[in-house]
């Protein structure tokens, strides 16, 4: 089995699979592994099987550590740039590019971050949240000095509160909606910073030279225009899922706008429309970190019966399990769209 | 998060004091610079934006490489890295 992309779904998978007797063989295009875990800095909520009260990047660590003493193999700066409709995989890595030949193929190549077009939007210093989480979290070095967020999900709060703790001054943070998506708590250490949350105003523009000096805000209600001077505008407007392997490899496409739009059709257990392809993770729609971590392992199950090394009542019984812990994960208010589109994916 | 050992890269002959391991466009950040290259036709300055090299807003030339992401590439000592578009980083600053 290979498994694309080593994040906490890809990590999971492998993981799983081993643990089924099935070998694993995970590829990915960064020089770590861990995904998003290893900038993710703080504690994660959930249960004890999906690393509640670890940071992110401790539980990448031991992901990594786990797919080691497992006998995975993880390759690492090694980019799957094709994924074809015989079922091959054409990687380029530090041994050249190859191809690969595998019998079962998990898709967990997570999600990147969108963004939209507004004047100003190319000046040096805009950037996505996460680009400016990895410049703070993972590489020590400011985006900037006066930083005005947009977008109160719970990317933009919890990267708002990490440059606050860096240093920078958080101006604001813009949300169209007139509510927060992101968790309550993101919010109130946000906002016990001082930092002011701007409901209904929505970004105009960005002023600049060589890079950003202002952000015009406009509010919704009266029309009122703001004019912030900046240093650094962040976008935390959503992740979109990577499904363009999927999609080159002929899977189904469906499209769910409450788990980031274009994504992999898959039932239940992970299985897309392709015979031998699954998919887990962000790539399978936007949720949690612990979501993806037992969609990885629901795929790897899926994987290992259909290559007929767990029989249907092993597998029906991990399954049931791991079935049941995810609909916990998703028990939650924030998480109730999120669960009723995925129920109208698997059902579709 | 790690903290790598002092390096000094080029950029546009200036240098810059980096730290081994991490990507060019953070050393750029940290010594001030946020300019990594000038579009084709309208020679409007642009940076790093996604910081995982997906959108190659960040494209420099390294070491007479032309079009390398600098997001995704880790320092190295005596790395030489130039401003495409065009105009440059002068000596004494961007």
């Amino acid at each position: 089995m290979v498994v694309v992309g080593a994040g906490p779904a890809g990590l999971c998978a492998a993981l799983e699979a081993a643990q089924a007797g099935v070998r694993a063989l995970v590829l990915d295009e960064n020089e770590r592994g861990g995904g998003q875990l290893h900038k993710q800095i703080h504690r994660f909520f959930g249960s004890r099987h999906h690393g509640a009260g670890k940071r992110g990047f401790e539980i990448a660590r031991e992901l990594m550590e786990d797919c080691a003493r497992a006998g995975v193999e993880v390759r690492l700066s090694s980019a799957v740039l094709g994924c074809f409709r015989t079922g091959e995989l054409l990687v380029d890595g530090p041994q050249g590019v190859y191809v690969l030949r595998p019998r079962a193929t998990v898709i967990a190549t997570g999600a990147s971050e969108k963004s939209f077009p507004f004047p100003g939007w190319t000046l040096p210093g805009v950037m996505g949240a996460g680009a400016a989480q990895t410049l703070v979290n993972l590489h020590g070095v400011l985006p900037g000095r006066r930083v005005l967020m947009v977008g109160a999900g719970n990317v933009g709060l919890i990267v708002a509160y990490q440059l606050l703790q860096a240093g920078a001054e958080v101006v604001g943070v813009v949300e169209a909606e007139g509510e927060v998506s992101g968790y309550e708590v993101h919010l109130q250490r946000v906002r016990r910073e001082g930092v002011p949350v701007y409901l209904r105003h929505r970004l105009l523009a960005a002023e600049g030279g060589e890079g950003v000096e202002a952000a015009l805000v406009e509010s919704l209600d009266d029309g009122g225009v703001k004019r912030f001077r900046v240093d650094a505008l962040c976008l935390a407007v959503g992740l979109a899922p990577q499904a363009e392997l999927a999609a080159m490899r002929g899977c189904r496409i469906s499209y769910a706008g409450e788990l980031g739009g274009f994504l992999p059709w898959h039932d239940r257990d992970m299985r897309t429309s392709a015979p031998g392809v699954y998919v887990a993770g962000d790539a399978a729609g936007v949720e949690e970190a612990s979501v993806a971590m037992d969609e990885g392992r629901l795929a790897a199950v899926s994987a290992a019966e259909d290559l007929g090394v767990l029989d249907a009542a092993e597998a029906a019984a991990i399954k049931s399990a791991l079935l049941a812990r995810l609909e916990g994960l998703r028990g939650g208010p924030s998480a109730r769209s999120k669960r009723a589109a995925k129920a109208r994916l698997c059902s579709g | 998060m790690v903290a790598g050992e002092e390096v000094t890269i080029f950029v546009d002959g200036r240098r810059v004091t980096a730290r081994a391991g991490e990507p060019v466009a953070a050393a750029l950040y940290a010594a001030g610079i946020r300019t990594t290259r000038f579009s084709r036709r309208r020679g409007e300055a642009r940076g790093p934006f996604c910081m995982v090299g997906r959108c190659t807003e960040c494209v420099m030339t390294v070491d007479g490489v032309e079009n390398v992401r600098t997001c995704t590439t880790p320092v190295r000592d005596g790395m030489r890295v130039e401003t495409p578009g065009g105009r440059r980083h002068g000596p004494s600053g961007a």
